[in-house]
């Protein structure tokens, strides 16, 4: 780089770390500058923090000073370099996502045996049902939501309805009628995608936005339902004492027979935790199974269609209305599954764990993974609910910021911050590009801008 | 009517709220010709093809449709019974203006392009072509769910539907790009690619609502020669908007003219060209004669 260059840089750098620092103070201003302090009088009075503010002002004018001088040039570089060798890069990139499925589900089966070798009975349960099972969990409702919203099209915002529907099923059957865990699972399938059909009516001729305040307030009548019918839901109390799941009818209990004294092993409680594991993670690989089934099938190309052009769709002779009742009810089946393996997981349930913060988890996952990607789906999965667990774990922080520092305090922050990061990273989600159902001599994968969004 | 006619309007009118777009408009398609719908912007020509295709619901009229020795005798008690179509043992007859537009394209067997292109973008031209082929694949699917299981004999099926679609890509030149994503096409072979899609659906009537747009002098007379062998070789009928008077006048059997939602011409594209109410819809006329004109047309 020579001088004048160098000169201008740090004008522009200064000037640029200037409007920072403004930017800054009026920001920073009511929300550091002043503090509410109650006096000796209990009165509420203003408190100035003016070093503290200025502290700020300043690292943000530093941070962006440093920044303008070190990587926007460096950006700039790589920019006008020439693209060529990016055809290599997508390349290897794509041989890694081919192997990365067959890796990851390797893993995962393998995953309680690892953990239980690492970290002994005692310290496994946690890491095989807190990170294991719940975030299983969410790469299931992930791929299931995945075929309303990532393949059909159709921003689902209630999602979570489906989950409470196969939920409050087997609570509420296996309660009733004493039926086992295996036999209610697909009936709680059944009853959810029913629901996902009487959904799926009254918005067929809605779209975009509309489409998803409609699902939106389904997902919120469900929840207030369940509130509300005390006689059958028990309201608020929610339903305690669900029957677990057994082993093909041998229960896991300390009794002589208990799963653990009939194969002669010693009792501990991860046992059912590591059947749960399986569970959960066959019903996961199921659905995805399902779903690149579909995928091939007349169905899945013509909910891809329907994404794409819904006018020429029906010139096509494709029945849109069973089109779109169909992705519905598959996509709130696999909700019923999830939600029915989380009401014997749980062995409680209450309408708190419905809210709309799980429909927008869920499809933060979807969105985040890559609209119709189920690596993109199962990556988000793991970042976005094993990263909340892993925050639980991160006690060295209160070594650092005091004893009242609670790290779990900070996770909708995360959130957020990871949203935005990745959204401006990869505005397409984290795999960007859909690969073809078929092909006639090679399979190329179709970059995200050309794939729409759906829009209803 | 024509001698064999694949495609009866009767009085089709369609308003929307107080705008009249198309008004007691008749006039017949033959079977195994091609008739072109010209008229100047604005004259009503593809919301005539949305009422045809099901897109809009005709506020009056009748439109019937033929499929092999149709019973056209019966049109009339078919009308009055409210039923949809008619079958006999060796042809159909449907009236289009009942059916939704799904099942026009499906049972009535009518495909179209679109003005502006519609074609699925983010999926490869394959892929393009086999979504045209949707409802016999679903029927070899067992309707999805014996094709999930593995159960139906629906590999075979694909087969069969990838060699139509490579049947078609060999047509319109674009099988070194079937694994393409159809967006990344250029316009010329969007256009192509969308009446081979159409062509997927094995349709009886094609309608191509201005195939030529946009293509060069070159393009636009391959694609005279699509349109050609489409009616020669595969028995279906065409049905054509279009603006390019080189392809109306060269491959048009019969031509009908619009104006501001009434047909103004109707005949072989000889006669049409010396029309003069067509010459005067087209070029405009001397203010004397505009009243003499639009009189004659009764407006």
């Amino acid at each position: 780089m020579d001088a004048p260059s160098a000169r201008i840089d740090i004008g522009h750098a200064a000037k640029d770390a200037g409007l920072t620092a403004l930017l800054t103070f009026f920001l920073l201003l009511p929300l550091i500058g002043f503090k509410t302090v109650q006096n000796i009088h209990n009165e509420l009075a203003l408190d100035t923090r003016f070093p503290l503010l200025f502290v700020f002002v300043a690292l943000a004018a530093g941070g962006r000073f440093v920044y303008a001088l070190t990587v926007l040039p460096w950006r700039e570089r790589r920019a006008r370099r020439t693209r060529a060798p990016r055809e290599d890069a997508a390349r290897v990139r794509a041989r890694i996502e081919r192997l990365l499925a067959p890796g990851a589900i390797g893993f995962v089966i393998v995953y309680p045996m690892i953990v239980l070798g690492l970290a002994g009975f005692g310290g496994a349960v946690k890491w095989v049902d807190n990170f294991g099972i719940q975030i299983l969990i969410y790469v299931m409702l992930g791929f299931g939501l995945n075929i309303v919203v990532g393949l059909a099209g159709l921003l689902d915002l209630g999602y979570v309805a489906f989950y409470a529907v196969g939920a409050y099923a087997y609570a509420l059957l296996a309660k009733t009628f004493g039926l086992s865990f295996f036999m209610l699972l697909p009936l709680a399938g059944c009853l959810a995608a029913f629901w996902g059909i009487l959904l799926g009516f009254p918005v067929l001729r809605l779209r975009g936005d509309y489409l998803a305040i409609v699902t939106l307030a389904f997902g919120e009548i469900i929840r207030l339902v369940l509130i509300n019918w005390v006689d059958l839901t028990n309201g608020y109390a929610g339903i305690t004492g669900i029957p677990r799941p057994t082993f093909f009818g041998i229960p896991f209990n300390a009794d002589d027979d208990g799963f653990a004294a009939i194969f002669g092993l010693e009792f501990s409680p991860i046992y059912r935790t590591i059947f749960l594991y399986y569970v959960i993670l066959a019903l996961a690989l199921l659905t995805a199974f399902v779903t690149v089934r579909l995928r091939r099938l007349p169905i899945g190309r013509a909910w891809e269609a329907l994404r794409e052009d819904e006018i020429a769709c029906r010139s096509l002779g494709i029945n849109t209305t069973n089109t779109k009742l169909t992705a519905f009810a598959m996509g709130a089946m696999f909700g019923g599954f999830a939600g029915s393996f989380f009401a014997a997981r749980q062995g409680f349930i209450s309408p708190e764990s419905f809210t709309f913060l799980e429909s927008a988890t869920i499809l933060a996952i979807v969105v985040l993974g890559g609209m119709g990607s189920q690596v993109g789906v199962a990556i988000a999965a793991i970042a976005m609910i094993g990263g909340t667990e892993i925050l639980r774990e991160l006690d060295v922080l209160k070594d650092v910021f005091g004893p009242d520092f609670d790290p779990t305090q900070y996770r909708m922050l995360l959130f957020g911050f990871a949203m935005v990061a990745i959204m401006v990273w990869r505005p397409r989600g984290l795999i960007a590009t859909r690969a073809p159902s078929l092909f006639l001599k090679e399979r190329k994968s179709i970059a995200g801008s050309l794939v729409k969004e759906g829009h209803g | 009517m024509r001698a064999d006619p694949l495609l009866a309007v009767e009085h089709l009118t369609m308003r929307f709220g107080g705008l009249v777009a198309v008004h007691d408009l008749s006039f017949t398609a033959g079977r195994g010709e091609i008739t072109a719908l010209i008229g100047p912007n604005g004259a009503g020509k593809t919301t005539v093809f949305n009422c045809i295709t099901g897109f809009y619901r005709a506020t009056a009229g009748r439109l019937a449709l033929a499929h092999g020795a149709a019973p056209w005798g019966d049109l009339d008690a078919l009308t009055r019974r409210g039923d949809r179509s008619a079958r006999t043992a060796d042809g159909a007859l449907f009236l289009l203006e009942r059916m939704p537009d799904y099942l026009v394209a499906q049972h009535a067997k009518v495909a179209r392009t679109f003005q502006n292109i519609r074609l699925f973008a983010g999926m490869t031209v394959l892929e393009n072509l086999l979504v045209a082929q949707h409802n016999p694949l679903m029927a070899a699917s067992g309707y999805t769910l014996l094709g999930v299981l593995g159960l139906a004999n629906y590999a075979a099926a694909e087969r069969a539907a990838i060699d139509k679609a490579r049947h078609w890509l060999d047509v319109i030149g674009l099988t070194a790009r079937a694994d393409d994503p159809a967006g990344e096409l250029p316009y010329g072979a969007q256009r192509r690619l969308e009446i081979a899609r159409a062509m997927c659906t094995d349709p009886v009537l094609l309608c191509l609502d201005e195939p030529a747009a946009g293509l060069n002098p070159r393009e636009s007379a391959e694609l005279n020669s699509l349109i050609i062998a489409i009616r020669g070789e595969h028995a279906t009928s065409v049905l054509l908007i279009e603006h390019d008077m080189s392809v109306v006048m060269e491959i048009s059997d019969h031509v009908i003219v619009l104006d501001y939602g009434v047909k103004i011409a109707d005949g072989t594209p000889d006669a049409i060209r010396n029309d003069a109410k067509v010459v005067a819809a087209y070029l405009g006329v001397a203010d004397e004669e505009v009243a003499a004109a639009e009189a004659e047309v009764g407006l």
